[in-house]
């Protein structure tokens, strides 16, 4: 059992879960993440790790509530224990000094890139921190983050912070910057990265976005998670999740991403009262 | 009355009641039901105690098998199961699911007249029957080693080995991956054969004579072999094979179609099929067809019968090539599967959502017999075929997962991504580190992984012996 630590909501329904996880806190690296399941018939559902500390046993991670199991994640509060938080998965960011990098990030993806900036600029990196979101009431963590930016740059859908508008903008934000820029992470939803991968691509700069597919193990035993990146099918779980965003088939991960839509709402049908009613009715007769 | 000259053996093996195909086709629960003590008794006398008994020797783990049908024949079914558990320490589970028709049933005297004795049934009867008196015999455990092993993977191979080295003294931890042990038990096999009560009784049984069972870790990840070979005397990997193969046509990546792994571990581990009772969701497919023509192939077909669809197996060869165990074979014609033979999946064609609606395959021919001894399948030109469905099971295979070896340096893997470790001992290239089970071998059964295990764990014991014998570094 891995016990919450503390649970908040940050900014309108992002999250942020800290557990006690020793062994994932003691082999975390930046751009990693664990599978958990919020109680005992729940699913396994992958989330990025937003930060750790192997000395104190916990890590943190970031997540929107937008599904069933998020959903439950997100109910979860201090003292309860959850049965399974297993990892750290996946590959490591690559971390080298690259020159001038640009992290862009939004929703989550704010959470997650935070100790992938961090290890870059311990790296002597020169970091520029491009985050977005539909307003300015959505951001989260620029203080962390400016800890570790040369220069933070705000986007808003409604032009309440930073520049207006979307992703869209980035072309011309690289052209306003006095370097060039050597290589670009993203990390966010889907349309975050495919969106970035979209803006970069013409301008010719290596950039890397850590994709968020459907998964189950986690360990490359179920294949769920396949994704092609130059027409070859990759597991995001074991080659990934990080892979050259110029390479991957947003569409299909689109597609694919949308497999359970139906399914997902299921449970968000009901206000699951009952269902904690009954819950502890069965926990009264035992 | 003298004896007549010639004894008149009793040919005729009793049948093993089942679920009735119409009823189960519609349910998860066990398809066969098991002897009653009575068919028990009476099959386990027919077997005539040869004086050099071939079953023994066909069995991986070489279990006392006269030894055990002689105690079941004089209704002395308290020896039996001790018998028995003397060699295998997953009984229940292989009673189900072990090829005895390939192992100890072929090589029994009666076997060429079709009167073979029903060891499995007979197996499986007397597991139950222990679990059912709820008074678990504890073997008698030796004073502690001092010494500690870890076993990589909670699957048969790693239960085996688990099983076998607690009861000489050592101290036992088991490391898995899921959130569940049991492997390919667990996660693989459906309900219907092998139910999920039966694997958990076996592993609690572990967990009495003292194993530790740590889930949700995954070694190569959460800890690397060398970290662990800090903290214990012995390694033995049983990661089992658990990379999916796919078949790299077209469309493989549409929404619909699965790999066998996922498929089943969405129904078997993460309990789909009770969605949303279990958050895990499963789709409520239509028509579903399955590639391959293995046991894997067959479960996944049972299953997706059993969630309402209309479900067909697509194979390339015969059915006389077909790697199932005929008798799975047989229950998934007896509920309704549909058999497409000699047929080979060329393309998925996909809707405009990016689902899959449709399977293009071409018809094939059996020509000369290739490297595997089977006839080799040949396209028949113009014989395209197109299928109308709504999902597609990919069920051709596994190779061993790469984390341990692409983590452990100094492990010897082979060509096919598996750990080399030697036929007798499961030692591998790197000191103190045993392998065993299908991530040695590629895909296999549960018995051979058992076998494997068995062996690896005298290999392993004999090694902790010597370390007591040197001076200054005993216990």
């Amino acid at each position: 059992m891995f016990r919450v630590i503390a649970s908040q909501m940050i900014v309108p329904n992002v999250h942020l879960l800290t557990l006690a996880a020793p062994a994932v806190a003691r082999e975390a690296k930046p751009g990693q993440f664990v599978i958990l399941r919020a109680e005992e018939e729940g699913e396994r559902i992958p989330l990025s790790l937003s930060d750790w500390d192997a000395d104190g046993g916990w890590i943190t991670v970031v997540f929107l509530n937008i599904g069933a199991t998020t959903a439950r994640l997100a109910s979860l509060t201090a003292g309860i224990d959850i049965p399974t938080v297993v990892g750290p998965l996946g590959n490591a960011t690559e971390i080298e000094n690259y020159g001038t990098v640009v992290c862009v990030c939004g929703c989550y993806g704010i959470g997650s890139i935070y100790t992938i900036a961090r290890a870059l600029k311990q790296k002597g990196n020169r970091i520029i921190t491009i985050m977005e979101a539909r307003s300015s009431y959505l951001f989260y963590w620029e203080d962390r983050l400016a800890a570790f930016s040369d220069k933070i740059i705000h986007i808003t859908r409604d032009g309440t912070k930073g520049h207006r508008g979307h992703l869209a903008r980035l072309p011309e934000i690289f052209r306003g910057l006095e370097e060039p820029v050597d290589r670009v992470l993203v990390n966010g939803c889907t349309f975050c990265m495919k969106r970035t991968a979209d803006e970069t691509r013409p301008m010719g700069i290596k950039t890397m976005a850590s994709l968020n597919p459907i998964m189950i193990d986690g360990t490359g035993m179920c294949g769920v998670c396949r994704v092609t990146v130059g027409s070859v099918t990759r597991f995001a779980c074991v080659h990934g999740p990080d892979f050259d965003a110029h390479q991957v088939d947003w569409e299909e991960l689109l597609q694919r991403r949308k497999t359970y839509m139906p399914e997902e709402v299921v449970p968000l049908r009901t206000s699951r009262c009952e269902e904690r009613h009954f819950k502890s009715q069965e926990k009264s007769h035992e | 009355m003298s004896e007549p000259v010639k004894k008149q053996y009793d040919l005729k093996r009793r049948e093993m009641p089942k679920q009735p195909p119409e009823v189960r086709r519609y349910n998860f629960s066990e398809v066969a039901l098991g002897y009653t003590p009575e068919l028990a008794i009476e099959e386990a006398k027919r077997c005539i105690q040869c004086k050099k008994p071939s079953c023994i020797a066909n069995c991986p783990v070489e279990i006392d098998i006269p030894g055990f049908l002689k105690k079941v024949a004089e209704g002395d079914f308290v020896s039996g199961i001790r018998v028995l558990k003397d060699k295998n320490c997953l009984p229940a589970v292989c009673g189900r699911v072990c090829p005895q028709e390939e192992q100890c049933e072929k090589t029994c005297i009666f076997h060429k007249k079709g009167g073979q004795i029903a060891i499995g049934r007979i197996e499986r009867f007397l597991a139950d029957w222990e679990a059912e008196q709820r008074e678990l015999e504890m073997p008698q455990i030796p004073p502690r080693s001092g010494r500690k092993v870890a076993i990589v993977g909670g699957g048969p191979a790693g239960l085996t080995v688990a099983g076998d080295l607690i009861k000489l003294g050592h101290e036992v931890t088991v490391f898995e991956a899921l959130h569940k042990m049991g492997g390919v038990l667990v996660y693989g096999i459906p309900e219907f054969r092998l139910p999920k009560a039966i694997v958990n009784r076996e592993v609690e049984y572990l967990r009495t004579l003292g194993v530790e069972l740590v889930t949700d870790f995954v070694v190569g990840k959460t800890r690397t072999i060398d970290s662990v070979l800090e903290e214990y005397d012995a390694v033995f990997v049983g990661s089992g094979a658990g990379l999916p193969w796919f078949m790299e046509i077209p469309g493989e990546n549409l929404n619909g179609v699965y790999s066998a792994n996922e498929y089943l571990t969405r129904l078997n581990l993460m309990k789909g099929f009770l969605f949303p009772k279990y958050h895990t969701p499963v789709k409520a497919h239509r028509k579903v067809a399955v590639v391959g023509g293995g046991n894997v192939a067959m479960d996944c077909a049972r299953s997706a019968l059993r969630l309402g669809a209309e479900s067909r197996i697509i194979y390339r060869r015969s059915r006389e090539e077909l790697p199932a165990r005929l008798e799975e074979v047989e229950n998934a014609e007896e509920e309704g599967v549909i058999f497409d033979f000699l047929t080979l999946p060329l393309r998925y064609i996909g809707d405009e959502n990016g689902w899959v609606k449709a399977i293009e395959c071409q018809k094939m021919e059996l020509g000369e017999p290739d490297a595997s001894g089977r006839r080799k399948p040949i396209p028949i030109v113009g014989s395209e075929v197109i299928y109308p469905l709504d999902a597609v099971v990919c069920a051709i295979g596994n190779s061993p997962n790469p984390l341990i070896g692409s983590t452990t340096p100094g492990l010897k893997i082979g060509k096919k991504g598996n750990i080399e470790a030697d036929e007798k001992t499961g030692a591998t290239s790197r000191e103190k580190v045993w392998a065993g089970g299908d991530v040695v071998t590629g895909a296999a059964t549960v018995i051979l992984a058992m076998g494997a295990g068995r062996s690896a764990a005298k290999s392993i014991h004999e090694y902790l012996r010597s370390l007591s014998r040197i001076p200054g570094n005993g216990s």
